[in-house]
């Protein structure tokens, strides 16, 4: 490999599949490069899943100005790319007068931001809308704006579309060196080198070592762990919008919210680690999400919890996102310390950064064919009773379920594998498609996804894995002395 | 909109024996769905033997005690589809389902039979904390893919959990080449079978931890090791008992539960203790014509109990769909008391025949030596000496027809309790 590119970006989670897409609207030759075997797998696939209205960062920061611009722009791109997405509001309530008065603070904040339609709604409304808190709660703040999203769907659907429009997606490619060149960077990765004429640093908890390869890096990232739990459907109508508590000085507290899958999520805790793929969960971390709800709802549903999870932010003292282009090497980008409300925000920082690059190239023509629809993506549980039975008599595999908890075909399955940027492990077509998403958390369905990666990828099933290269499933045929593969 | 008289949800042995036993009550319009490619259900993974000591007085595997069932639908009126999938069931008994073969199929049943069976619970659901690696799979899944695919699905393994599933599949990853490590169990006793700790654990020198459970889970892509320690009487993990075992496989043993989102679309009255239907001693549940058996109700170690129960609801819908007539009228509640952890059936509805009635039920803790008592009110009606009671091992007590009779004419409740003797 000793391929040249125009763009070269360094991370496929929200951030770099976001701008990926975006400067797939110009003629450039863009590649993203991603460490991983699949798009969105780091802390993309492990946050809250809340897209932000917008109150919570100080007017005048990177934070605030994008998660506002970001926020508006969701409806039209998860429309375009087929993303679940429901704008659902949200609110932050209070148990007491001081934290009336911190209300208050938030819902000045939100304005000056620009946060549209924000009130402050009595104890009684409150209640009426959302049953299950505590009846000491006195009152909240409204922000109708804000949403729920898949948020790995979203970074998957960019990655698709940036493809569609002829980006290069390179995965499994760790960036190991970058030198600079006359004329751009040289990138090293175990499979060979890349050059590039400009570089976009998206590499998340990673991105102040990936700047460093190319000088001093101007800021430190100190990830901090966040840990969920997750709750079957049955709990999935506990709340209807996003629930905050009031923010404390160890940050913005535990929130309490439905998923765009139909799930109730509560999480996160905050913690920080030294290790940046210290993704585990903690007994401690889970005592503490109990801990932290117990006197503020009624009564959560923890037996009906399905799965437990972590992510971790990337967090720098500075507390802002850092976007631009690093003064002691021109070309090269740095799109880092992107933490909440990075999810909000990755929209408008795509665009923003697509800009920013174009700009600094100098004149460059747009694409002329850009698609910005994704090619159409089935849920066969969505269809109406006529579709489903249209749909089955076009193509019989979607009368196959396979997922039985989530209702996902086999036709969905197929699908999730050959789309572009398509699934190869187990949790990839999880996160494309939910087969093994529910409650049974892939008992059922995981030998029947293996068969069906493992024939449509033409390997043996002993080579299919759960999530990364290393994570084998089966050891080998039994019976057999020599383990096949193993 | 297709129509048969008996539409029977799932194919594995409580769905086969309702099946046969209201075609012999002599209904010829029965449908069968089955959601996997072949008939038989659990039992066709389940290899080992010990299945059909009470129902054929021999000792069979469990494709071989399914093989029984499939073989007797010969010759019968029973349609069956494989490979079908049932997406809703409304109270008016609408059935939709799908296929790759017919599609969409929109089916109106006289009479509905649920015998979907269960699920394991899952690692979510005992909430272990650290990694999510590979390696960690539901009992049922490995002996799956051990059984059925032909694969191994690791080497060395830490089994969680004592119920039945994993006992068996302890000694099979043994019997395989596979290092079992131990069985670890949360509870101070089994939720196994006797039988099933003496020849699949004592018999392979497999350790059998009581009091124990899993604290850590480590390993980034592929499981390395689990922590186990010892837990009080509070079942938390004592301090100071922590030891690391490694191993790149968990498997997990740590119960089922009936699977009953169809039902619950339909409306049908939940047991909150047994995860199933509230079914009186036809097995009618609470949706008039609608039964349900098998795994579906309540989880059974014995499948001879489930072919019994479920040859009790074929019998009953044939009754119904003859007459027309449900049975959901309450005459008697039945009541699980203390030292009982649930009994089936919940409700005695009338008119009811003059026939004992069989009650299953599970007691709530392990008892060497008890009474068990059947009371009508303050009356107690009649008790038996019972020894070496567990809660992995359901039981049953048959209740005389006149005893009803006289609990139905005073109190209107039957509660059973089990006294423990010293």
């Amino acid at each position: 490999m000793n391929d040249s590119y125009d763009i070269a970006i360094i991370g496929a989670g929200i951030i770099g599949t976001a701008i990926a897409r975006e400067l797939s609207r110009y003629q450039l030759n863009t590649v993203l490069i991603e460490k991983e075997n699949d798009v969105a797998n780091g802390t993309t696939k492990a946050n809250s899943a809340i897209v932000h209205a917008g109150y919570d960062a100080a007017p005048g920061s990177l934070k605030a100005r994008f998660n506002v611009m970001g926020n508006r722009m969701y409806e039209a791109l998860c429309q375009d790319l087929q993303v679940p997405f429901q704008r659902v509001g949200s609110l932050v309530v209070a148990y007491d007068e001081t934290e009336m008065k911190t209300l208050e603070g938030l819902y000045q904040r939100g304005n000056a931001n620009g946060v549209p339609q924000l009130t402050i709604i009595d104890g009684k409304t409150l209640l009426a809308w959302e049953p299950h808190l505590s009846p000491r709660a006195v009152g909240a703040l409204h922000a109708p704006t804000a949403g729920i999203v898949g948020p790995w769907e979203l970074a998957i659907a960019l990655a698709e579309n940036a493809v569609e429009n002829g980006v290069h997606v390179l995965l499994q490619r760790p960036v190991t060196d970058i030198k600079k060149l006359n004329k751009g960077y040289l990138l090293t990765t175990p499979e060979g080198t890349l050059s590039a004429r400009m570089v976009i640093n998206a590499a998340g908890v990673e991105a102040d070592r990936v700047c460093a390869m190319v000088a001093a890096p101007p800021f430190t990232i100190t990830p901090s762990r966040g840990e969920y739990q997750l709750f079957d459907k049955a709990a999935g109508n506990y709340v209807n919008r996003v629930i905050f508590q009031c923010p404390t000085p160890q940050g913005k507290n535990v929130v309490v919210l439905p998923t765009v899958h139909g799930n109730l999520l509560v999480g996160p805790t905050a913690a920080f680690v030294d290790d940046r793929t210290g993704v585990e969960t903690t007994g401690e971390g889970l005592a503490e999400l109990e801990e932290r709800t117990r006197d503020r709802f009624v009564k959560l549903p923890w037996h009906q919890v399905i799965t437990s999870f972590s992510g971790l932010r990337a967090k720098t003292p500075a507390n802002d996102f850092i976007i631009g282009e690093l003064s002691q090497a021109p070309g090269f980008f740095n799109v880092a310390a992107i933490d909440s409300p990075g999810l909000t925000a990755a929209p408008a920082i795509g665009e923003y950064v697509a800009t920013l690059v174009t700009k600094s190239w100098g004149t460059v023509p747009v694409r002329e064919d850009f698609q910005p629809k994704r090619r159409a993506v089935v849920h066969f549980d969505q269809l109406s009773t006529e579709e489903k039975a249209d749909l089955v008599r076009q193509a019989p595999s979607y009368g196959r379920i396979i997922c039985r908890c989530e209702t996902i075909t086999e036709g969905e399955i197929v699908d999730a594998i050959h789309r572009p940027v398509g699934a190869v492990s187990l949790d990839g077509v999880k996160r494309r498609v939910r087969a093994g998403g529910g409650r049974c958390q892939g008992g059922f369905c995981g030998p029947r996804v293996m068969e069906i990666i493992a024939r449509e990828k033409k390997i043996p099933l002993t080579a299919v894995v759960k999530d990364g290269p290393e994570s084998w499933i089966l050891s080998g045929q039994t019976k057999s002395r020599k383990e096949e593969g193993r | 909109m297709k129509h048969w008289d008996l539409v029977v949800i799932g194919g594995g042995p409580a769905g086969l024996a309702a099946a046969i036993e209201a075609n012999e009550a002599g209904i010829s319009s029965i449908l069968i769905l089955e959601r996997d490619q072949e008939l038989g259900g659990i039992l066709q993974q389940c290899i080992h033997n010990g299945f059909g000591l009470h129902i054929f007085k021999e000792e069979l595997t469990g494709p071989e005690y399914a093989e029984r069932f499939i073989d007797a639908l010969k010759g019968r009126s029973i349609d069956v589809m494989l490979d079908t999938m049932v997406l809703s069931l409304t109270p008016e008994k609408q059935i939709t389902a799908v296929n790759t073969r017919e599609g969409l199929l929109q089916i109106q049943a006289g009479a509905v039979i649920l015998a979907m069976g269960c699920r394991e619970r899952t690692r979510g659901a005992v909430r272990i904390p650290g990694t999510r690696p590979a390696g960690i799979l539901t009992a049922g899944a490995a002996q799956r893919f051990v059984n059925m695919e032909g694969y191994m699905v690791g080497r060395e393994v830490v089994v969680l959990g004592s119920g039945d599933i994993g006992l068996i599949m302890a000694r099979r990853m043994t019997l395989e080449g596979a290092s079992v490590k131990a069985v670890v169990e949360l509870m101070p006793y089994s939720g196994g079978l006797t039988r099933n700790i003496v020849q699949c654990l004592d018999d392979f020198h497999i350790p059998l931890l009581l009091g124990h459970t899993i604290t850590q889970i480590e390993g980034k892509q592929r499981l390395e090791s689990v922590t186990i320690a010892q837990v009080d009487e509070e079942r938390r993990p004592v301090e100071g008992t922590q030891q690391r075992i490694s191993c790149d496989t968990l498997l997990l043993s740590v119960g089922l539960i009936p699977e009953n989102e169809l039902s619950q679309q339909a409306g049908i009255e939940l047991d909150s203790i047994t995860g199933g239907a509230v079914v009186n001693q036809t097995m009618e549940t609470s949706e008039p014509g609608i039964y349900a058996c098998g795994n579906v109700l309540h989880v059974h170690d014995l499948v001879d109990w489930v072919t019994e129960e479920s040859r009790r609801a074929g019998r009953y819908a044939a009754a119904y769909l003859k007459k027309r007539e449900s049975l959901v009228k309450t005459l008697l509640q039945m009541t699980p008391g203390p030292g009982i952890r649930y009994l089936v059936p919940q409700q005695v509805s009338c008119p009811h025949e003059e026939q004992d009635l069989k009650v299953y039920f599970r007691v709530a803790q392990p008892c060497a030596k008890g009474e068990l008592q059947v009371w009508s009110g303050e009356e107690v009606l009649m008790s038996r000496k019972k020894t070496h009671m567990t809660p992995g091992e359901m039981e049953w007590i048959q209740i005389p027809a006149d005893m009803l009779h006289q609990a139905a004419d005073t109190s209107r409740e039957i509660t059973l309790t089990l006294k423990s003797h010293p």
